[in-house]
């Protein structure tokens, strides 16, 4: 029970880690979530692993600020999105467009998926073979006669 | 036996995979953390900031029109600026190289007092303390060099310290030519 109360303490103390610490104030609700859903899919060109919402590194702080200014400017998601490809190349995008330079980023996974499906249907197929079925007609004989002393069918 | 083979195998593809490219980044050749530049063959983002030494002036990359001329961002935060400082140094008084530095997110204070330090090998020195022009240039990282032609088209652009290698290799032969190569 003890065990218990602990780890749920610590996976209380997980969440809501986000590094934003700037208070800013939108015209209007659409304007908030523009701002929230860019910098959740921007990312920081600094600490390449995160994105512009998570991170504390200056340049992120910037961006996000420049994010902001352009989200009062009311400029839509993509024309914003496109400012920041447009400098930083379409790596600033966590969900990058499907073109012919992403399609291996995109069709990769479904392709190793495929690779491990096959790999393991053959696997299966290869070791059934090998047991092959080797029941002798003796025990199939018992099998039957206790199929037919079936107390069910007796009654019937 | 058989069965290890497929594995050790394997494992000798990834070890010699590894090496060439730990290799090649230790060397400086590959930095897997680059981000390729936009601008080259683009022309020049254009910013009218103030002037480090004198807030009254202004400083533009139009100013330079007719020019092939180096763009260079540093901060006094930035290690990598200390240390190429020499070089651009170099640059400015023995090649003659015209240079525009562009002062990032510093104070304006530690900045002069680096430059007054260190020398200026700077024509002028824009002063850019809320990211306004690195934004627009795309910069991400300091010192970051771009070279931009006469015709105000950024040529090159140089992630990390200007050292004679990369001074050969991308800017030298814009400066060569005969009104800058195209």
């Amino acid at each position: 029970m003890r065990r218990l109360a602990t780890v749920i303490l610590g996976l209380l103390l997980t969440v809501g880690a986000h590094a934003r610490v700037e208070v800013h104030t939108f015209d209007t609700p659409q304007h908030e979530a523009r701002y929230n859903k860019l910098i959740a899919e921007l990312r920081c060109l600094v600490c390449q692993n995160q994105n512009l919402a998570d991170s504390n590194a200056e340049l992120a702080v910037d961006l996000r600020r420049k994010t902001y200014e352009m989200v009062n400017q009311n400029m839509s998601e993509k024309e914003i999105a496109d400012y920041m490809v447009d400098r930083y190349g379409e790596f600033v995008l966590y969900r990058p467009p499907l073109n012919r330079e992403t399609l291996l980023l995109w069709t990769g996974p479904f392709v190793i998926l495929l690779i491990g499906v096959s790999l393991l249907i053959r696997t299966i197929r290869r070791r059934r073979a090998q047991q092959g079925v080797n029941v002798d007609a003796a025990k199939l004989q018992a099998a039957a006669s206790l199929l037919d002393s079936d107390p069910d069918k007796r009654d019937a | 036996m058989n069965r290890a083979i497929v594995p050790l195998a394997l494992f000798l593809a990834l070890a010699g995979l590894f090496w060439f490219v730990l290799g090649k980044m230790n060397e400086g050749e590959y930095n897997p953390r680059d981000v390729p530049t936009q601008f080259i063959g683009r022309s020049a983002p254009e910013f009218t900031l103030p002037d480090l030494f004198d807030p009254t002036q202004t400083v533009r990359p139009s100013d330079m029109a007719g020019k092939v001329w180096l763009l260079n961002v540093f901060g006094t935060w930035c290690p990598e600026c200390w240390k190429e400082h020499e070089y651009l140094l170099h640059l400015a008084r023995n090649e003659g190289v015209p240079i525009i530095g562009v002062n990032w997110r510093d104070e304006a204070e530690e900045a002069k007092a680096m430059i007054t330090r260190l020398g200026n090998p700077f024509l002028k020195i824009a002063f850019d303390p809320n990211s306004n022009a690195a934004i627009d240039w795309g910069v991400y990282g300091a010192p970051e060099t771009f070279l931009i032609d006469a015709q105000g088209m950024v040529r090159e652009k140089h992630t990390g310290a200007v050292n004679p290698q990369a001074w050969d290799e991308k800017f030298k032969p814009y400066f060569d030519a005969p009104g800058g190569k195209s």
